[in-house]
């Protein structure tokens, strides 16, 4: 007799799903490696796996607005003749202008300013617009030393010397040719329309006793006035920020896997790299192990969204944040208002991601006039400020309700935590005990 | 003349003085002695001023230099003239690695030899090195004039892009992307101002051969994957 | 990621002279490392003894009487010289391993820093300047050494991490720079027997040399064999009982500056580390080419 076999449903793979069968036909079809920009969109822990405690009956609350919490930083107090103070400890991060239109860039400087805080150049150089608009400049010393000066070096409020960056430690620079416009061009000395290929090693230096000797001419030249910086991808953030400190810098800057590219290989972002928060108490035993903890400022970027993110890292020992991607998308990026440019583009609002390709609707990550247009730089500079302002006030209303006048009063021991990842990664208590993994009873 | 001796002076005043010159300062000239491998030396001159450095100096000496002239009588350490602007830098001695590194401008000059990626990422600056240069030297060049009367070592040019390379004894290897060009009228004219500039006398430029990028590598193409 | 030093006398005349020359090229070099410095001082080969040079945590204590007991044990002369936090046990060459031993059961937690006929490690944390004048080392007398002074990059700032390492009698090494496959090594390396103290890289790199040259290669041939089997950044100076060695890897961006006279071969981080040196004004002055092997042997032709 015939067998009739009841319906049952097809079961796709989970090792091959859609995405990875998509990038395998990709791979076949155009025997490149797939390039995007972003940071790494797997599931990572995050500051979203711990809570604040807030007060209660023996932790008692500070008033809202009236009982003050100070939220100003001080950067480069160690050796800078001029340290930075910054009214909020939310810092813009190294974006350059070739990977964002010169609109984009102005607008970073002109919200940053208008928050008290400070933007950062990229890989590219200065420009003089970006300069103009931003009260406080960071300039990034990298392998490509494009466009780099004695004039630009002087003229900025703080150097930071780029080791790497979370979405790629350890990776060159790639921006294909689409986006190298004739001022791009101009600025890195390239011809234009090449795809520019930037190495991965500073040319005249390598490892942390050479980094000491660039570190002191970088000072002889700007006459020790600026705090230098030292940025470095999640990789080993123990030894990576003693090496630092020993190396003689002012500020460390720590950027997880989550912190943005332009433009990098997809296999690099999504598979090299820690996440954010498995990056603070490391580096924050490094500088407490020295003594340096609150001598040499830790900054913390790579996926900081909000206020309470901002107060999680503080807690955790930062001294401060940096924000990238979130920048972006407060100044236009992946908005829904494109949605059907998007769609034409292959993609949707919110998953835009081929920054390197220079077609953004939103005219932020592209060198075409037609659609940098797009982007008012005024008005875009006043949605990053107001966002800039909403997360310190976010931040502020949480550490108040911890009991603290000031952001860097948040403890570890403010926090708790909601899953067994975030818990070891940050060595805090899993919520309703005492215990986290590694550590001793329960 | 003011003279600053590095074994007794701390290098912070030899570098602020060198700095802090108004616009038509008398002290134009300087010397510096016992400079014993300091590094740092002179860095970030921004004035037409001469510095006579007797000795061998460390990493970076004339850092960033525009508008300087600057000579050492001796060895200099990693990183000399490095990213340089204008001006001129003279060594007498040898050279380390690096030298001219990232340089836009100004004129370099090594009288003995030059270590490993001499003029690496080089933007715009003239080197003449009068004895022979060591591997990875132009890496990632992009423009500005390397002149080398020695040998040159391996993996010369790597991933060039527009530098020009002038060598007249033998090159080790050639770097990916990087090829022997056919050498025309206009070079040899630059060749011999260069030559003429650098000092050197009775050395004709057709002896030496000209090495660019053969520009494969300008945009990605999978063929060339085992170039990279 | 470090200083390092290498000085290989030719002319007898300067042997008296080798531990300050050492001392003031490896104090030149302080700033690159400030966690931890050493030294390796190859004397002179008295007749048949050999030499432990130990260390310990509380020398007060485990000093205390130990030659009268090592004599008792050994039943052979044997005589302890304390130097700070060190001690350089002197015993003939034929009783070196009883010695080990006994020193073992007698004083459990002292370490062994170095033995064989001639080399003495002294190796501590802190600066250059206070670990040379704490054990005295430029009075020393001898034929070669090495020297490093260290910027813990991948482990802890202990005595121990410090260089030189020595892993084999009379051999030691010191290297700047940081190796990438020294896990994998490692893993073999005790396989073969080796045994290891450190989660240092240099110390898979001394352990390297000692299995290759037990294997029958001189210094030479197994430096040879290390540029390919090594990976990562190095820059490596080595001794042996009358050998000298240096090599870089193939990429060779870690600085290394040598020079050569008629009396001394000299190797320094940097070139200011020379300076001080005997006729350094006209001696050859070069840098050592990648992945090429530089040997010098006092018992092959000086």
């Amino acid at each position: 007799m015939s067998y009739h076999n009841p319906y049952t449903p097809p079961r796709k793979s989970a090792t091959f799903d859609d995405h990875t069968l998509a990038e395998i036909r990709r791979a076949a079809a155009t025997g490149i490696y797939d390039i995007r920009g972003a940071g790494t969109k797997r599931k990572v822990p995050h500051f979203d796996d711990l809570l604040f405690l807030g007060a209660s009956i023996s932790r008692y609350p500070l008033e809202g607005y009236r009982e003050k919490c100070d939220t100003t930083v001080v950067l480069g107090s160690r050796f800078a003749k001029k340290p930075i103070t910054l009214k909020t400890p939310i810092t813009i991060a190294g974006m350059s202008f070739g990977a964002l239109s010169g609109n984009a860039k102005e607008a970073l400087g002109r919200g940053a300013t208008l928050a008290g805080t400070s933007t950062t150049t990229g890989d590219g150089g200065m420009t003089d617009e970006e300069r103009g608009h931003s009260q406080t400049l960071v300039y990034q010393y990298l392998p490509s030393r494009y466009g780099m000066n004695p004039k630009d070096l002087r003229r900025a409020d703080a150097i930071e010397v780029v080791v790497g960056q979370g979405a790629k430690p350890g990776g060159g620079g790639m921006l294909l040719g689409q986006k190298i416009s004739d001022r791009v061009a101009n600025m890195r000395n390239l011809p234009k329309g090449i795809d520019q290929r930037s190495a991965c090693r500073h040319p005249d230096w390598t490892g942390p006793d050479d980094l000491e000797i660039k570190i002191m001419e970088l000072r002889e030249i700007t006459d020790w006035e600026k705090p230098i910086y030292v940025k470095v991808g999640g990789a080993r953030p123990y030894y990576d920020t003693a090496l630092a400190v020993k190396a003689g810098a002012d500020v460390v800057v720590l950027d997880g896997m989550q912190g943005g590219t332009a433009a990098t290989q997809d296999v690099f972002i999504e598979n090299v790299g820690m996440p954010t928060l498995a990056c603070i108490r490391p580096a924050v035993q490094a500088l407490q192990d020295l003594g340096m903890h609150r001598k040499v400022q830790l900054i913390i970027s790579g996926g900081i969204r909000s206020g309470a993110d901002v107060a999680k890292a503080l807690a955790l020992g930062a001294d401060a944040v940096a924000i990238g991607t979130a920048a972006l998308v407060a100044i236009g990026d992946n908005d829904p208002k494109w949605e059907e440019e998007y769609q034409k583009l292959g993609t949707t609002a919110g998953a835009y991601d081929d920054w390197h390709e220079g077609k953004d609707p939103a005219g932020i990550t592209t060198q075409d006039p037609e659609l940098a247009k797009r982007l008012d730089p005024v008005a875009a500079g006043r949605r990053l400020a107001n966002y800039l302002k909403v997360m310190t006030l976010e931040a502020q209303t949480i550490a108040r309700a911890c009991g603290k006048n000031h952001l860097h009063n948040l403890e570890p021991e403010d926090l708790c935590a909601l899953t067994m990842e975030a818990a070891a990664m940050a060595q805090i208590p899993l919520a309703g005990t005492n215990w986290y993994p590694g550590k001793g009873g329960f | 003349m003011p003279v600053f001796d590095l074994s007794v002076t701390p290098l912070r005043e030899l570098n602020s003085t060198l700095h802090g010159l108004a616009a038509g300062a008398n002290d134009t000239a300087f010397e510096v002695i016992n400079p014993r491998g300091h590094h740092a030396v002179a860095a970030g001159i921004d004035a037409p001023v001469t510095v006579d450095i007797k000795g061998s100096v460390g990493y970076y000496c004339a850092g960033m230099n525009d508008g300087g002239i600057v000579t050492v009588h001796g060895s200099a350490g990693p990183g000399v003239a490095e990213n340089m602007m204008s001006g001129s830098v003279i060594i007498e001695g040898d050279a380390s690695q690096y030298a001219g590194a990232t340089g836009r401008g100004g004129l370099l000059v090594i009288k003995g030899n030059a270590a490993s990626r001499c003029g690496i990422s080089m933007k715009g600056i003239d080197i003449v090195v009068y004895g022979n240069i060591g591997h990875m030297s132009a890496f990632m060049g992009q423009s500005g004039h390397l002149v080398v009367l020695g040998d040159a070592g391996d993996a010369l040019g790597d991933s060039l892009y527009e530098a020009k390379l002038f060598v007249r004894g033998s090159v080790k290897s050639l770097g990916s992307d990087c090829v022997e060009k056919e050498m025309r009228p206009e070079h040899l004219a630059k060749l011999s101002e260069l030559l003429e500039k650098a000092g050197v006398r009775g050395i004709a430029p057709r002896e030496f051969k000209r090495y660019g990028s053969a520009r494969k590598l300008y945009n990605f193409n999978i063929d060339n994957a085992d170039a990279y | 990621m470090c200083g390092i030093v290498g000085l290989f006398l030719k002319d007898k005349a300067l042997e008296p002279k080798l531990g300050a020359l050492l001392s003031s090229m490896l104090i030149k070099m302080t700033d690159r490392g400030p966690d931890s410095a050493g030294i390796a001082i190859y004397g002179n080969d008295i007749g048949n003894t050999a030499k432990i040079t130990v260390q310990s945590a509380d020398p007060a204590k485990d000093f205390e009487g130990l030659e009268h007991a090592l004599r008792r044990a050994l039943e052979v002369p044997v005589t302890v010289v304390v130097k700070y936090t060190h001690a350089v046990i002197t015993l003939a060459k034929d009783k070196l391993d009883e010695g080990r031993a006994a020193l073992t059961a007698l004083r459990p937690e002292i370490r062994v820093m170095s033995s064989g006929d001639t080399v003495e490690i002294y190796k501590e944390v802190g600066l250059p300047k206070d670990v040379v004048s704490r054990f005295g080392v430029t009075d020393m007398s001898g034929t070669h050494g090495i020297g490093h002074t260290r910027m813990a990059t991948e482990s802890a700032v202990t005595t121990l991490g410090a260089h030189p390492f020595s892993t084999g009698a009379d051999q030691c090494l010191v290297h700047n720079g940081s190796l990438s496959n020294h896990n994998n090594l490692r893993r073999e390396l005790k396989r073969e027997g080796m045994i290891f103290e450190t989660e240092n890289d240099t110390e898979v790199a001394a352990a390297y040399l000692t299995a290759e040259m037990a294997k029958g290669k001189d210094l030479g041939a197994a430096l040879e064999s290390a540029v390919d089997d090594l990976d990562g950044f190095f820059t490596f100076v080595v001794g042996t009982k009358s050998g000298f060695g240096v090599v870089r890897d193939p990429i060779a961006c870690k600085p290394a500056v040598m020079a050569e006279t008629d009396q001394y071969v000299a190797f320094g981080s940097e070139y200011r580390a020379l300076v001080n040196l005997p006729g350094i004004e006209n001696a050859r002055i070069w840098e050592p080419e990648p992945a090429t092997v530089y040997f010098w042997d006092h018992e092959k032709a000086a």
